[in-house]
């Protein structure tokens, strides 16, 4: 856990340097683009001091810009003592000094974690997600932002959106210069000759290529940053409750809940949530390069998974073995770590015993109808109607194919 | 004259490593002793909880008087125990008795309805968690900080300032492999 602590922190870096670099890449271009080529200097100052106040602006007031925007209400361990005593214990789990805990008051299930290191930390839960969970899925989603804090993700999220910002800011207002003013034109009859104006034509598409590239570029690399430290944090939180069918569950009663979009989300506050708080008709189609979130049942798929262990290495497999890419566990993290998953808390097993007495009743029902009972691999019985044409069917938890018996 | 700048830097880039590596054991140590007294913390938690659990609880349950008993006598127990295995052995046994006691509480639904009591059962499910979480962090550092001292190169400074192995907390472990005598003969 550590190693991947400090792996983060180093792609932290590089990732900074990159965006660093072609943001001063893009102030150099258009300061030359708008005042030839000794402007190029000015560009580079201009857009550093762009990022600088966005930065400030960011650091000193951000967690709390982004607290009120939410309407978050802070919350004493009297007020709501399970989610209290729920982040308490997370915390010990993690290592961390306990962070400050608000609820919002919106009927959407959600959650976020801010805060821009450990000591300043805060975690804020919707009331539509404490009136859905259970102790242990709640433990789940607290475990999956207390993952964002100690993977120190908040942080970096943070400078890798103010870069976007300052990116996008700065083309913006390129853009709008090329538009309203006559860029060049001037210069060019005043720099005499036509092959200097040749120059800077080439220069001013270069950066109105420059302008529309970047931020794009720069969008997407935000959203691939995004996915990867979700993933990240979903493998934190099963590590830390030793439970990841917790979190599985929350994110399935998260998923097929019919409440209204969160009030309070929008685009810059969208990747901080613990499951994109944008609701779209049409979810599997935008779950691709555009969106800050994976899908949801992929992660829950990921989460099923995993069966031998609960550790960073155990992930990776359930990660490689669901989705078929190449692991984004970094390398340093895959030590091999033994670490069993423990059971149901007494609760949960509670509700699970109520549901397991109404499913007693309903395979009476379907024996008798004739329905075909089977066993997938990954723990989920199938209940098949006799009417049920094809030979074969798809385990919708772990996607293994099931051969149907032909003696029907 | 350059070999010589060229030696030197290369010292003080020794230098710099191994004060680098010096300086994450010592926080690596420091992440384990905290581990630890956290768990001193949930376990005292505990201790202070149960009083006011067993006096909501004896209004309702007054024929109980031996699960009350068992439950006070673990907690004095836990309490007076000075070696760490003595500790770990109070500490199995106390829990145990709470669970017993908590098997009982489940016959008593006026008990189970009481907002008092609720609060309660929370709060010492809540520490029950907490202790094991401490115990599992306690267990994660020091396997950070063993790994850290014993692979390479880290091991060569730990060994330089004498950071010692640490040793993982296995709860109940000696009382828990003592596997139950089963006797099928008649006494």
């Amino acid at each position: 856990m550590w190693e991947l602590i400090r792996a983060n922190k180093r792609n932290s870096i590089i990732l900074m340097v990159l965006m660093a670099t072609v943001m001063l890449l893009l102030g150099l271009i258009i300061g030359i683009a708008y005042g030839g080529p000794d402007a190029g200097f000015t560009g580079i100052i201009i857009a550093t001091a762009v990022w600088f106040l966005l930065a400030i602006v960011s650091f000193a007031g951000g967690d709390q810009i982004l607290l009120t925007s939410s309407r978050a209400i802070p919350v004493a361990h009297d007020d709501h003592p399970q989610l209290f005593n729920v982040v308490e214990e997370m915390s010990i789990a993690a290592g961390l000094p306990v962070p400050k805990v608000y609820i919002i008051p919106d009927p959407a299930p959600n959650a976020f974690a801010t805060g821009r290191n450990p000591k300043n930390a805060s975690i804020a839960v919707t009331a539509g997600l404490l009136g859905r969970l259970n102790r242990d899925e709640l433990q789940g989603v607290i475990a999956h932002e207390m993952s964002h804090i100690l993977h120190r993700d908040i942080l970096f999220v943070t400078l890798a959106g103010i870069m976007l910002g300052a990116i996008v800011l700065l083309a913006q207002v390129f853009m709008r210069g090329m538009y309203y003013g006559s860029l060049g034109s001037r210069r060019r009859y005043s720099a005499g000759g036509r092959n200097a104006g040749a120059a800077q034509l080439v220069i001013v598409l270069i950066a109105i290529l420059a302008a529309i590239l970047t931020p794009i570029m720069a969008q997407l690399l935000y959203f691939a940053i995004s996915r990867k430290r979700e993933y990240l944090a979903d493998a934190g939180s099963a590590r830390l409750t030793r439970y990841p069918e917790g979190l599985a569950n929350a994110l399935e009663k998260i998923a097929n809940d019919t409440s209204p979009q969160i009030a309070t989300a929008n685009k810059v506050t969208a990747p901080m949530f613990i499951v994109n708080p944008f609701k779209k008709p049409d979810q599997m189609a935008l779950s691709d390069l555009t969106s800050t979130h994976p899908p949801i049942s992929e992660r829950i798929k990921i989460l099923r998974n995993m069966m031998q262990g609960a550790s960073f290495k155990d992930y990776s497999d359930a990660f490689v073995k669901t989705t078929g890419h190449k692991t984004i566990v970094p390398p340093v993290a895959l030590t091999k770590e033994d670490i069993a998953l423990r059971e149901a808390s007494a609760e949960a097993k509670q509700e699970m015993r109520k549901q397991a007495q109404m499913r007693q009743v309903g395979d009476i029902m379907r024996k008798v109808q004739g329905f075909i009972f089977l066993t997938c691999a990954c723990g989920l019985s199938l209940k098949i109607p006799p009417n049920y044409k094809p030979n074969s069917v798809t385990c919708p938890r772990c996607r293994r194919e099931l051969q149907i018996p032909v003696n029907r | 004259m350059i070999p010589l700048i060229v030696v030197l830097a290369v010292i003080v880039l020794l230098i710099l490593i191994v004060i680098s590596i010096y300086n994450s054991l010592v926080g690596l140590r420091n992440q384990v002793q905290n581990g630890w007294s956290q768990i001193d913390v949930q376990l005292k938690r505990r201790h202070d909880l149960i009083p006011n659990l067993v006096e909501t609880a004896k209004g309702y349950m007054q024929h109980e008087r031996g699960t009350f008993e068992a439950v006070t006598n673990a907690r004095s127990q836990a309490m007076q125990a000075k070696t760490v295995a003595e500790h770990a052995k109070a500490e199995t046994a106390l829990g145990q008795a709470l669970s017993q006691f908590l098997l009982v509480v489940e016959n008593y639904p006026d008990l189970k309805a009481n907002q008092n009591f609720l609060a309660l059962q929370e709060e010492l499910t809540s520490t029950e968690n907490k202790i094991s979480f401490a115990r599992q962090n306690y267990n994660d550092q020091v396997l950070f900080f063993n790994n850290k001292i014993q692979m390479f190169p880290s091991n060569a400074v730990a060994n330089m300032f004498s950071f010692t192995k640490r040793d993982f907390f296995e709860v109940g472990a000696a009382t828990e492999r003592e596997a139950p005598k089963v006797s099928f003969t008649q006494n």
